[in-house]
């Protein structure tokens, strides 16, 4: 597996060998990866894989145990100002103030950030359809994740964190989200870091990713390179296997009777003679979808399930 | 200009712009001078990042099949016809490749099969006057 080194491009944000511990159980243990400038990275993890603890540690809100944490080469606990100035942060439950109004939300925001774009934000409120005078404990889900997204993104952030921003959203706010993620890397050398478990979104508009499985990295990368590294194979059996066949080099097996399904990642050469042995043939070759890869990587055989 | 973008296929997303664009060329729906999306604009429109589109864009004009006009913007090229007719052999190929196999399950002689074809495209001829 390549990671992507800290010099190979201006990395905005760069973790180094972290580890977590809550009690006994290593939320993160030795992650190491670099976000590239301009690019869009998905964090993807099933529930209670660390992704939360990650961002956590990249907003400043926790100190690093074990490692290093550097946001646009700072230390974001010792220069939060100066780190937190240049993010754009939207979480799963947008903590609003209930008793403000949309317009009063707005201010208060604009107060934080000297870059404030006021006309932006004037333009995002119309398209997000919010009503200035509407009070923030009565709006919608999808109201609330709109408003917490504008006041995000009205002070162009250089880097726009969003942590499991579709979490039991209907598809039009989901949409509205991702747009907001392609405008933001859209606009030149802005970057995008949002945690998700809808893998459909992050094969979307990810250019690269990084899988999380109980709190170890155990893929990172462009997500071209990590789709083209996988392929999925149906092996067809002549006897049908009486358990679950074992195939050296294979990720996961899957399958039942005649016909199992097995996914390699990397070095698949020797796969026709490890097939071979078992006596079955090779019947079909494709490229899995994210999602499958990110299950035979999990290992559990379940599918992550939207929230 | 309608693309519609599938992640459960596997297929790399700009490479399924760039077929599809090859299509909607071979089919008459994009002509010579045609301009394509900007880069940005197809992108919120697929809900795809930039940068696929980017690529997808770049291929086609490496492809030669649109060109990149400074300052403007992306238009289908003048050249588009010799690559076309490979386009349009290549798209036929997998839908006669389909017809056969199934006209091979279902024990239907190749002559029948020709037979058919001219009884369909006359059929079709008396539709169109």
């Amino acid at each position: 597996m390549k990671f992507p080194s800290p010099s190979s491009a201006e990395a905005v944000v760069s973790i180094t060998n972290l580890s977590r511990r809550f009690g006994a159980k290593a939320a993160l243990n030795d992650v190491s990866l670099y976000v590239p400038r301009g690019c869009v990275f998905g964090l993807v993890g099933e529930n209670g894989a660390g992704k939360t603890t990650l961002i956590k540690h990249i907003l400043g809100l926790l100190r690093a145990e074990a490692g290093s944490v550097r946001v646009f080469g700072l230390d974001p606990i010792g220069d939060t100002v100066l780190t937190l100035g240049r993010i754009g942060y939207l979480s799963e439950t947008p903590d609003l103030p209930g008793w403000m109004r949309v317009d009063e939300l707005i201010r208060y925001t604009q107060a934080f950030y000297p870059k404030w774009d006021a006309a932006y934000a004037q333009e995002l409120l119309t398209q997000f359809g919010l009503n200035p005078t509407q009070r923030l404990n009565t709006l919608s889900k999808g109201q609330s994740a709109k408003a917490g997204l504008l006041v995000a993104q009205a002070h162009r952030p250089d880097l726009l964190l969003l942590d499991e921003p579709s979490s039991g959203l209907d598809p039009l706010v989901r949409r509205t989200i991702l747009e907001a993620v392609i405008r933001t890397v859209a606009d030149e050398g802005r970057t995008v870091f949002f945690s998700s478990h809808l893998l459909e979104e992050i094969e979307r508009v990810s250019d690269h990713i990084a899988m999380l499985h109980q709190g170890k990295i155990v893929l990172c990368g462009p997500l071209d390179e990590i789709k083209a590294q996988h392929r999925q194979f149906t092996l067809h059996f002549e006897v049908p296997p009486a358990k679950t066949p074992v195939v050296a080099g294979a990720l996961s097996i899957s399958g039942r009777g005649k016909e199992w399904t097995v996914i390699c990642n990397g070095a698949r050469a020797e796969l026709p003679s490890v097939a071979a042995k078992l006596g079955a043939q090779i019947v079909g070759e494709r490229a899995p979808s994210l999602n499958e890869i990110f299950v035979a990587h999990a290992g559990t055989g379940e599918i992550p399930v939207p929230a | 200009m309608q693309i519609h973008i599938s992640e459960s296929e596997g297929i790399p997303i700009y490479q399924q712009i760039v077929s599809q664009v090859r299509y909607l060329i071979a089919a008459g729906r994009l002509q010579t001078g045609d301009e394509l999306p900007p880069i940005r604009v197809l992108a919120e429109q697929l809900t795809v990042n930039p940068n696929t589109v980017a690529r997808a864009y770049l291929e086609l004009e490496h492809a030669g099949i649109v060109t990149k006009r400074h300052g403007s913007g992306t238009y289908v090229s003048e050249a588009r016809n010799a690559v076309t007719q490979r386009e349009k052999t290549k798209i036929l190929t997998k839908r006669v490749d389909a017809l056969l196999t199934e006209a091979r399950q279902l024990d239907v002689e190749l002559s029948e099969v020709i037979k058919l074809l001219h009884e369909r495209d006359a059929a079709m001829d008396e539709v169109a006057k």
